[in-house]
């Protein structure tokens, strides 16, 4: 018992104060790729060398249009390795949850050169709401649900790897339990299902009954590439996919796996959708 | 190789049609038919081989033939022998050996429902990997394609064996389980507390990964292989990435090498420390978990200096890895591998002062030794069940003949000594790392990408942190794979804690459990 009293005494907090301070992240770590749209000649290289098809292109009359998923990016660092140019850049940007789908999605379009370049910038969109502060967010939680929010994770099929990172979630490092969230054993004392993917054949059922089994008002997120898109993956004979297309989706937060920070992030932005819920239940 | 040709041919004539060393260490018997019962019998008795993992592949469309595998390990060989089995298309059967070797009694029937091809024989011949509510489909057929869109499924759900007694009852669990981990399903037969009897259900996480493999270029491929079990993701990254060189004759760069032996032993470290503290979170020793949950992170903060990612993902490729460390990256490892050596040491004293800790790990869940070696136990279990093997040292591939470790063997069998292996082993390869990196040479860290040619075969070996890991391909034209076994050792470990179970409170399989620690995915796929 004295060991244990000393150890603890010795480490003192253990706790990163994730989001009101930035995480400690390595130099080296990889967050999500930007694209600089204007100064871009070629996708091709990228789009071959991504090995989810998270960069797509379609070639048609004289124009090509350009396609940036970042709900099916899993942060390999191929395309900027793979691009002439610097048009494509590496960053440690991680907090890319969504509420909506189509807010993960970048398209460009451009007239073709006859030498299968492109050049001359259409138009473009920028989706993603990359720098969504989880300051703001954090605030607006600390008198929400009384603190406390009830997940239940659903693995649907996932090759660990979310699942890994989202234990990470409870440990003293990250500790979730401080923003009064906890991870629950049933979806019936739930309020947020994290659903992992790609949804298989085999579990399609279980997460339409655990998706029924969970009390309303609730929220669905989808975590990772796979939950998202369906990932690597895609979908084939034993796979449904995405997760949206067997239940709601409130918010998706992408990654390969989504870091512990960037679970957090998507998870109170998920809270801001809850209040809404309530609120609109109220009335 | 002659020798070793005659025997065969004389003991077994007009069975054996020729024996050959195609890849270094890996000796591929081809017999004329698919009965393989006779030369099996003979490398179990005559060798004392172990059998490894048998698969099948569709050659139909090629050669007019499926092809049975029937991997064998013999002890004190470095060489592998793999029997290959033709399986004619108009008769599309083979004997089943799971009677005499429970160890395949899963990868047969895996056989029949991904090919069609019929165990004869086979004592438990229902479906295991395609739920019974599947229609009638093969799916790693050449003819069957991946992204077929099957009916609705309904129909026959899976039916358990019943149990029978005054007071006998059975409690299902799953797919969904209480904690934050993957999907199986559990039916237990109890009387009272104690478990008389566990049923598996698995295959839930089936993603058609092997399918999936035949379509997409190799370099693509490599991110596949890292989501098959994604707390393996390095382990099966290089398993995938060293079948694939040594079929196309790739030779890694040393520095590559040794790069390649610190991140699998990172990886190592990583999960046995999550397992040390979850395994005394399952029986209540909370604060434990803790620690070992901070000290986790000091090792993940170090995969991402090494690697950009956390869990080791994005670095291994063909020939080598994406990329090269800098003197302070390199300097890092040392550095946190200091904080964490002492850390750990203090968690383990910590965890073993706890007199009520000792006492629910220790008897519980025995897996005893002539059980773990009938059933083919491997890995961490394995060595906790008297299994003296080690991929590592009894095939050494990258660079581990050139460091020196000790494999860490009990025989008591219970989750402590489970416990125990993995405490051994954190030590081992932290001592591992530090010499991987006195002796990390300096040179080119991936070797110049080639087109790999078509119709190559190979395996690879690989002991991941759970246990061995095979990955098998068959390349193909423009630079894809024509065929890909994946062999995660969580197939060979679940029948273990069937056994291991038995005659334990009902409240005690969570810690069981844990203690093997499987992958749902990796046995899935």
């Amino acid at each position: 018992m004295f060991k244990i009293l000393q150890k603890s005494f010795s480490i003192g907090t253990a706790t990163a104060d994730y989001p009101n301070v930035s995480p400690r992240l390595a130099e080296q770590f990889r967050g999500c790729p930007e694209f600089e749209f204007e100064i871009w000649h070629d996708a091709r290289p990228a789009a071959e060398a991504c090995p989810t098809g998270a960069i797509a292109l379609r070639d048609s009359d004289g124009l090509r249009q350009v396609t940036v998923d970042y709900g099916r990016c899993i942060f390999c660092g191929e395309c900027e390795a793979a691009n002439a140019d610097s048009a494509v850049r590496m960053t440690r940007k991680f907090e890319l949850a969504a509420g909506d789908r189509r807010d993960l999605v970048l398209t460009a379009k451009y007239t073709l050169n006859p030498d299968a370049t492109h050049a001359t910038l259409q138009s473009s969109t920028c989706g993603p709401v990359l720098d969504e502060p989880g300051k703001r967010i954090a605030a607006a939680i600390q008198n929400l649900l009384g603190r406390s929010l009830a997940i239940r994770q659903v693995d649907a099929g996932s090759c660990n790897g979310c699942e890994q990172e989202i234990v990470a979630l409870n440990n003293p490092v990250h500790d979730i339990e401080r923003f009064g969230i906890h991870f629950v054993a049933s979806p019936r004392h739930a309020d947020m299902l994290l659903v992992t993917g790609p949804v298989t054949r085999n579990m399609e059922l279980a997460l339409r009954k655990v998706w029924a089994a969970t009390p309303d008002p609730k929220i669905v997120v989808a975590v990772g590439a796979c939950g998202i898109s369906g990932g690597i993956f895609g979908a084939n004979y034993a796979l449904l996919g995405r997760v949206d297309a067997v239940i709601p989706v409130d918010v998706y937060i992408p990654g390969c796996p989504p870091r512990p920070e960037a679970l957090l992030h998507g998870i109170l932005l998920a809270l801001g959708k809850m209040r809404q819920r309530v609120g609109s239940l109220l009335h | 190789m002659t020798t070793f040709f005659d025997e065969l041919h004389d003991r077994f004539p007009g069975i054996v049609r020729s024996v050959e060393e195609a890849v270094p260490d890996q000796v591929v018997v081809l017999l004329n038919s698919p009965n393989v019962t006779g030369i099996v019998r003979h490398f179990l008795i005559e060798h004392q081989a172990r059998i490894v993992t048998v698969f099948a592949e569709d050659r139909v469309s090629a050669e007019g033939v499926f092809y049975n595998y029937y991997v064998f390990d013999r002890p004190g060989e470095a060489s592998w022998v793999i029997l290959k089995a033709p399986i004619p298309e108009r008769f599309p059967s083979f004997p089943s050996l799971a009677a005499e070797l429970p160890a395949i009694n899963w990868q047969e029937r895996e056989i029949q429902d991904w090919f069609g091809l019929e165990a004869v024989g086979h004592p438990n011949p229902r479906r295991v990997a395609l739920h019974d509510n599947w229609p009638d489909v093969h799916p790693l057929r050449k003819s069957f394609a991946l992204d077929t869109v099957l009916p609705t499924f309904s129909g026959e759900q899976h039916v358990y064996r019943p149990t029978y007694g005054e007071g006998v009852f059975q409690i299902p669990v799953g797919p969904v389980h209480a904690g934050i981990i993957e999907p199986g399903h559990f039916n237990f037969a109890v009387a009272g507390e104690p478990i008389l009897y566990l049923q598996l259900r698995m295959f839930y996480t089936h993603k058609g990964t092997e399918k999936l493999f035949e379509s997409l270029p190799i370099h693509r491929a490599v991110f596949l292989a890292e989501s098959i079990s994604g707390d393996s993701a390095f382990s099966h990254g290089a398993a995938f990435c060293q079948a694939v060189e040594r079929a196309a004759e790739i030779d890694v760069p040393a520095r590559a090498q040794f790069m390649r032996v610190i991140l699998l032993e990172l990886e190592r470290i990583a999960n046995h420390i999550a397992d040390v503290g979850a395994i005394a979170t399952d029986v209540g020793f909370a604060i434990a978990n803790a620690h070992a949950g901070r000290i986790r992170e000091d090792v993940l903060g170090l995969n991402e200096t090494l690697t950009g990612s956390r869990v080791l993902r994005g670095m291994v490729a063909i020939g080598g890895v994406r990329r090269d460390w800098q003197p302070d990256q390199v300097e890092a490892i040392t550095r946190t591998l200091k904080t964490v050596e002492r850390e750990f040491r203090d968690l383990v004293a910590i965890i073993q002062s706890s007199d009520s800790t000792r006492d629910r790990l220790e008897h519980t869940g025995i897996l005893r030794p002539d059980k773990a070696a009938i059933l083919g136990v491997v890995g961490v279990a394995g060595r906790a069940s008297g299994v003296d093997r080690d991929i590592r040292r009894d095939h050494p591939y990258e660079a581990y003949n050139q460091l020196p470790f000790k494999v860490p063997v009990y025989h008591v069998g219970d989750v402590r000594h489970r416990m125990l292996v993995r405490i051994d082993e954190v030590g081992e390869s932290i001592q591992m790392i530090r010499a991987a990196v006195s002796l990390l040479p300096e040179g080119p860290h991936r070797a110049p990408t080639a087109p790999i040619p078509p119709g190559r075969c190979a395996m690879s070996a690989v002991e991941g942190w759970r246990g061995e890991i095979i990955h098998w391909v068959r390349t193909g034209e423009g630079n894809r794979i024509e065929r890909c076994k994946i062999k995660d050792p969580s197939i060979n470990n679940w029948p273990g804690i069937v056994e291991a179970v038995e005659g334990n409170i009902i409240a005690d399989f969570p810690v069981i459990n844990k203690s093997f620690n499987l992958s749902y995915s990796g046995t899935d796929r």
